[in-house]
């Protein structure tokens, strides 16, 4: 029990450490609370902008969530295609690296003019950029299948369907399970950078992104440190479900999932 | 004296191989395996004695040449054969149990049938008390127990084996060489082995096929008289030593210096 409070206790330290920096640096240089606010000044504008706040996190969330989970379904729908027909993967697995390269605030703007402004416009922003480690991770997983694996299911005279499902699919899902994890963390940027183009279709509700450009616009720094503290929190917290989730599917049988051994 | 006519179970005529890119595995090979025969391959690499599992599984065509097993083309015999593989092949996110019961799902056996079929397999091989674990915590012999419980339980009446027990250690070894044999008994398979190991081939084998290599071809086919059931003791036979050192003498000579 002591061993495992430790790496807290520590972790705890660092971030007290952190903070007491942090004050020093403001009394010694005197720097004014629009460029940096102290941490009782940030503490002061969470508590007293505490609806505004969820309430901007909880929109982001949607947008982030909505579009990850869309990314998931549509980018294994398309790694089944491209792991059952190689001339549809020649022909298109290209094009998913394409998508990845292709950077995000520029296409915003487009996606905005297409689906107007508002949380489905950087919903689809979200989806698209998550859309890649999906596709490029969960196809990787369906076509790396052992030879020997696959020629154990034809001398059982597995049809397609059960090579697909029974063989291919099930070990794939390692794989999945990280692009879910990297599409996870980016599909909060996609989310907040939308939300910067896009972010409100009705003046004074809207996002985290939304919110960060209307309080540096106003100069309310301490309420801006409180939405990047809420976006940061946003993003572990997408991650961490994702890793309880894949944690909680392959523990049982695969090496990657299982719980660190104590050191 | 009157014999019985066995017709061959498994039998090759003029069967050649040859690689994508033209080379030849396997040239112009006669073959015929009888039911009930304990036929293991033994050679250099490069005789192509996995590429005869293969074919005869019909995993890969022939290049020329005609191959039957059960009277049937491979591929319509499939049915009633099992390929055990080097490494055993087991998939990692079943537990032993459904693992065990794969050919048998594939093959759309329902679900008690199965259950029924799995549960005596696994007694059969010592494993029931770790039906409900996953393959990785099993150690290699199990994992290969595993994997004979599964070609098994589709009631194959020919096995394929290439080179099973080849990542095990000597013991292990052993104790499954004994253990196929003594299923074997009560099964009566035909089975169709490959190994590197000279030792195990005569222990298991009714006839000891050695190949040379360059292509592949048949060096000589030497039968293998030791009377069944063979127990451990029979390894410090020196009847089982003297074949051993005639097999090792004629597979030195099917290698070219």
């Amino acid at each position: 029990m002591k061993a495992r409070l430790l790496p807290l206790a520590n972790a705890l330290a660092v971030f007290l450490a952190m903070l007491v920096l942090w004050q020093l640096v403001l009394w010694i240089f005197r720097v004014p609370s629009y460029m940096l606010p102290s941490p009782w000044a940030v503490a002061r504008a969470v508590v007293a902008r505490f609806p505004s706040l969820v309430s901007s996190l909880a929109i982001t969330a949607g947008e982030a969530g909505g579009g990850l989970l869309a990314s998931i379904v549509a980018g294994v729908l398309i790694a089944l295609a491209f792991g059952q027909f190689r001339w549809v993967r020649r022909m298109l697995y290209p094009y998913t690296i394409l998508l990845q390269t292709v950077p995000i605030v520029a296409i915003a703007p487009l996606i905005l003019m297409w689906v107007g402004a508002g949380a489905i416009s950087v919903t689809v922003i979200a989806f698209i950029i998550s859309l890649a480690p999906v596709i490029a991770n969960t196809t990787q997983g369906l076509i790396s299948v052992e030879e020997n694996l696959v020629h154990l299911f034809l001398v059982y005279n597995a049809s397609p369907a059960q090579l697909l499902f029974k063989l291919r699919l099930p070990h794939a899902v390692p794989s999945l399970f990280v692009g879910i994890r990297i599409a996870s963390g980016i599909s909060v940027i996609g989310a907040i950078t939308g939300e910067l183009y896009a972010g409100s279709s009705r003046v004074g509700e809207g996002g985290l992104g939304y919110a960060i450009l209307y309080a540096s616009s106003q100069l309310q720094t301490d309420y801006l440190f409180a939405l990047v503290l809420a976006a940061t929190i946003l993003g572990f917290s997408f991650f961490f479900i994702v890793m309880f989730l894949e944690w909680y599917f392959l523990h049982r049988w695969h090496e990657s999932a299982r719980a660190p051994e104590a050191e | 004296m009157t014999q019985e006519f066995i017709a061959p179970q498994v039998e090759f005529a003029g069967v050649t191989k040859r690689y994508p890119n033209g080379g030849l595995v396997l040239d112009a090979l006669d073959l015929a395996i009888v039911k009930g025969e304990f036929v293991t391959l033994i050679g250099p690499s490069g005789c192509g004695k996995s590429t005869v599992l293969k074919l005869i599984s019909g995993l890969t065509p022939p290049t020329a040449g005609t191959i039957q097993v059960d009277g049937m083309t491979p591929k319509n015999a499939r049915e009633t054969v099992s390929y055990i593989f080097q490494d055993a092949t087991l998939l990692p996110w079943r537990t032993v149990r459904q693992n065990v019961g794969l050919g048998l799902e594939l093959e759309g056996v329902n679900g008690t049938r199965r259950a029924q079929r799995t549960a005596s397999l696994l007694e059969l091989v010592g494993l029931g008390h770790v039906a409900e674990a996953y393959p990785r915590e099993l150690s290699g012999g199990m994992k290969m127990r595993v994997s004979i419980a599964r070609a098994l339980a589709t009631s194959p009446r020919l096995l394929l084996m290439d080179e099973p027990f080849a990542a095990l250690d000597e013991m292990a070894r052993d104790r499954l060489n004994e253990e196929l044999l003594r299923l074997r008994a009560e099964q009566k398979w035909t089975a169709v082995f490959v190994t590197h190991s000279v030792a195990e081939a005569v222990f298991l084998s009714t006839r000891i096929i050695v190949l040379a290599a360059h292509p592949g071809r048949i060096h000589a086919i030497i039968p293998v008289k030791l009377p069944f059931p063979r127990l451990a003791t029979l390894r410090a036979a020196p009847e089982f030593g003297a074949l051993t050192a005639h097999i090792s003498r004629t597979l030195r000579e099917a290698i070219p210096q």
